[in-house]
């Protein structure tokens, strides 16, 4: 299988777009990468941009903080590209938004026998308690992250394609900002030599955009991030956004409920609440409607939020548009709803759920990436290619007991991008996670978090399975 | 502000305050024990220390003897123990985590890198090697962190809370300081020893609790006399100009409690108020008439109570 490079063209070829960063790379010293990447990492360690490693344990007894490990090389997106896939994006996400939209009230995508109702109802993200209910702006992902990987095409040149939606507490956006500063930080003088598209107003976009959906009638809205606490993998982002934003950060114990609205609990009394970034998933928003014995939300918020009197970002319930199940419609999806044809290629899809479709996984397990239809985070897949014998009939079994539960698609070879490693810098796979933000209007900033997988041949780029993080450039013109 | 982020600033101010005035406590007494002096006398000093930290019992749980390596090592890395150091920087650490948000960047950098800092020293041998050395190294973070707060902070809520943190737990450490010698000696103020002897004693122990607050050179340039506990006393108790003195220390409690004031807080601003006016009109000789201890004892307990009014009132309730 051939794989794209996003650097070099055949016979090492430098593509246009890196050719200023190569002749930069080919002046340096030998071992000014070595020391650039120890600052980084001294640097990350001081500022505290850490995760914490869920049951793990520090020699002093408090929970593993680990570096996301960064790459000093840049992905390099050039101005053309970026135009084509910024619009794709935000075709899809508005699609999306509708689809959830019609899913709670008209139905008639269903209706139409586009997307099959047992898709929606048998789905565990969708949530009846969401039935007829009016979001502010009709809007519900805010905050939409969209993976995206680039494939060899047989001709040797590239496609872009869609790999999953992330319609609900997508992550990994602070990661897009400080590795920037670092970048500018360590390298400034390549700052001077590219015209790169800035990135750092994103927390700026993201306020304009909440402020945007406050319940109607609230002309100063308070904007809050609600944060599962400091022991979450991905706090750092929440207190990150937070302080960026100017907004308190709080946690499920700060708020109540009073006469249908939401309050937080402040050293002047208490204080309303109108918009609430939430970084805690459905099932833990409130203990009264959802799991009973959360603590992370606030008992009664469901019905606040029916009432109209608190708008929850991302709304509850979006999970239902972004299950790899749902993900093989969102092409017809764009057309039904925008009556436009889709800019950005879904990878092709087997669903196992059909008869056809699971004949032909199983008999292409060796071939195929097999994900199960909730999995994240690189969790609950199999490699077919990279697969032992003995892995790939473990997952037969699991196919045929529970087919409902899985789909196929090809091995994409994704994109590589050069990267320094132990032994010097290599080809490395690459992803893309661009971030939309829909309010007034869908917004973006140029890039997204690009992830790597840092080891030799992976494709799993995901940090809690040793994938890495690099800048992401996009190039004006 | 969330009265968790107001909850978690109070603690992490109170606990970087905390270390730095065990650091300042035990370098005293690590100083006084290379001084020719009995092994008793040496026992009393690390005894005190353990007793006015209200860690007595603690310590011989887990150890038999008052052994100085062994007190060091309880006071500064034992994790066990909730009052050493190795807990202060960690809980000062985690609470500015908590809200890093709220902190400018250079604070919460401060806290962070104080906390990696410190596990390399103990990592290292540093602090062993050359216990002085660590304990200056823990007050210029605190100096460092207090610093920066001023420097960087806005003079919100939050600054305020900093603040009232730092001073509430500096007045209640001072206090306890002072106080040493009656727990070491378990007599009153006028020992009833051979008054030679004591006189010359009285010179070592109290410029030992003048250094160990930065107080020695003051207490020459206030007072320009030799070494008198009784000024000592006044110097640390009602001196206002006197940065780690009680009075100095309330008047900045009053002064930033009066600015996050709130509906409910009428009773601990009175209180705290009391307080700082008992000791800006106390008088050092009607002090000493009580006896020192038993002033010092019911200072504990009413700055414990402001402490108590303030979570109340505006914090998590303990």
């Amino acid at each position: 299988m051939t794989t794209y490079d996003e650097m070099h063209a055949a016979g090492r070829k430098v593509r246009e777009h890196y050719a200023a960063y190569d002749r930069w790379l080919a002046e340096q010293p030998g071992d000014v990468m070595k020391s650039r990447r120890d600052e980084a990492e001294m640097i990350f360690r001081r500022v505290g941009i850490t995760f914490a490693v869920y049951g793990a344990k520090d020699e002093d007894g408090s929970g593993t903080e680990r570096l996301i490990p960064f790459d000093l090389i840049p992905r390099i997106i050039p101005a053309h590209e970026w135009r084509e896939m910024e619009k794709g994006l935000k075709q899809r996400v508005t699609a999306l938004n509708r689809f959830v939209h019609d899913v709670y009230h008209e139905q008639a995508i269903l209706k139409a026998g586009i997307v099959p109702g047992e898709q929606v109802f048998k789905n565990a993200q969708f949530r009846p308690e969401m039935m007829g209910v009016a979001v502010a702006g009709d809007i519900y992902s805010h905050i939409a992250g969209i993976d995206i990987v680039r494939a060899a095409n047989p001709d040797g040149s590239g496609s872009y394609y869609v790999l999953e939606d992330n319609l609900r507490v997508p992550s990994g956006v602070s990661y897009m900002l400080e590795n920037r500063k670092m970048m500018m930080r360590l390298f400034p003088e390549l700052f001077a030599g590219h015209r790169i598209a800035p990135v750092a107003h994103y927390p700026d976009l993201l306020l304009e955009t909440l402020r945007a959906v406050a319940p109607s009638g609230v002309n100063e809205p308070t904007v809050v991030v609600l944060t599962p606490g400091m022991y979450n993998s991905a706090y750092f982002e929440h207190a990150f956004l937070a302080q960026q934003m100017g907004v308190e950060l709080v946690e499920g114990q700060d708020l109540f409920v009073k006469d249908n609205y939401l309050y937080m609990r402040t050293t002047q009394g208490p204080r309303r609440v109108d918009v609430i970034y939430r970084r805690v998933d459905d099932d833990f928003l409130d203990p009264e409607a959802f799991r009973p014995d959360s603590t992370l939300g606030c008992a009664g918020l469901l019905g606040v939020y029916r009432a109209g009197n608190v708008t929850l970002c991302n709304a509850i319930g979006t999970g239902v548009a972004d299950d790899k199940s749902i993900y093989p419609y969102v092409p017809k999806m764009i057309e039904f709803y925008l009556g436009e044809k889709p800019i950005l290629q879904n990878v092709p899809t087997w669903l196992c759920r059909d008869d056809d479709d699971l004949k032909y996984v199983l008999d292409h397990l060796g071939e195929l990436v097999v994900k199960e239809v909730h999995g994240a985070g690189g969790y609950g897949m199999l490699v077919g290619p990279a697969a032992s014998q003995a892995e790939i009939e473990a997952f037969r079994g699991a196919l045929k007991a529970n087919p409902s539960n899985y789909i196929a698609q090809p091995t994409l070879a994704l994109s590589s991008c050069p990267t320094f490693v132990d032994s010097g810098i290599a080809p490395r796979h690459i992803d893309l996670r661009p971030f939309v933000l829909s309010g007034k209007t869908v917004q973006m900033v140029p890039g997204g978090l690009t992830r790597v997988a840092l080891k030799e041949g992976s494709l799993v780029v995901n940090s809690s399975q040793g994938g890495g993080t690099k800048d992401t450039w996009v190039l004006e013109a | 502000m969330l009265s968790r982020t107001a909850d978690h600033l109070y603690w992490m101010a109170r606990y970087t305050e905390r270390a730095e005035n065990t650091a300042r406590m035990l370098d005293i007494n690590y100083q006084m024990s290379l001084l020719p002096q009995s092994t008793e006398a040496a026992e009393q000093g690390w005894r005190g220390m353990l007793s006015i930290s209200e860690l007595t019992g603690d310590y011989h749980r887990r150890f038999a003897a008052i052994q100085p390596r062994e007190v060091m090592d309880f006071m500064v890395r034992d994790e066990a123990n909730p009052s050493s150091i190795h807990s202060c920087l960690r809980a000062a650490r985690e609470n500015a985590r908590a809200v890093r948000g709220t902190l400018t960047t250079e604070v919460w950098e401060t806290a962070n890198t104080t906390w990696l800092e410190f596990k390399r020293l103990i990592a290292t041998g540093n602090f062993h090697r050359d216990p002085s050395d660590f304990f200056e190294w823990v007050k210029f973070r605190s100096h460092l962190s207090r610093g920066v707060t001023l420097g960087t902070m806005l003079q919100d809520e939050s600054f305020h809370f900093l603040r009232i943190g730092t001073f509430l737990e500096r007045a209640d450490n001072t206090a306890r300081l002072l106080d040493v010698k009656y727990h070491a000696a378990e007599s009153e103020f006028f020992g009833a020893r051979e008054q030679r002897e004591q006189l010359e004693v009285d010179f070592y122990h109290w410029s030992a609790i003048l250094r160990s607050v930065s107080g020695f050179e003051v207490y020459r340039k206030v007072y320009r006399n030799v070494i008198r506990p009784e000024k000592v006393a006044e110097l640390l108790i009602l001196r206002p100009d006197m940065p780690r003195s009680l009075a100095a220390c309330m008047n900045e409690v009053v002064a930033s409690l009066g600015m996050v004031a709130n509906e409910q807080s009428v009773e601990t601003l009175r209180r705290a108020g009391r307080l700082r006016s008992d000791l800006q009109f106390g008088r050092i000789d009607e002090i000493l008439a009580t006896g020192l201890h038993a002033f010092l004892t019911q200072f504990l307990d009413r700055v414990g109570d402001v402490g108590v009014g303030i979570s109340r009132d505006f914090l998590v309730p303990v």
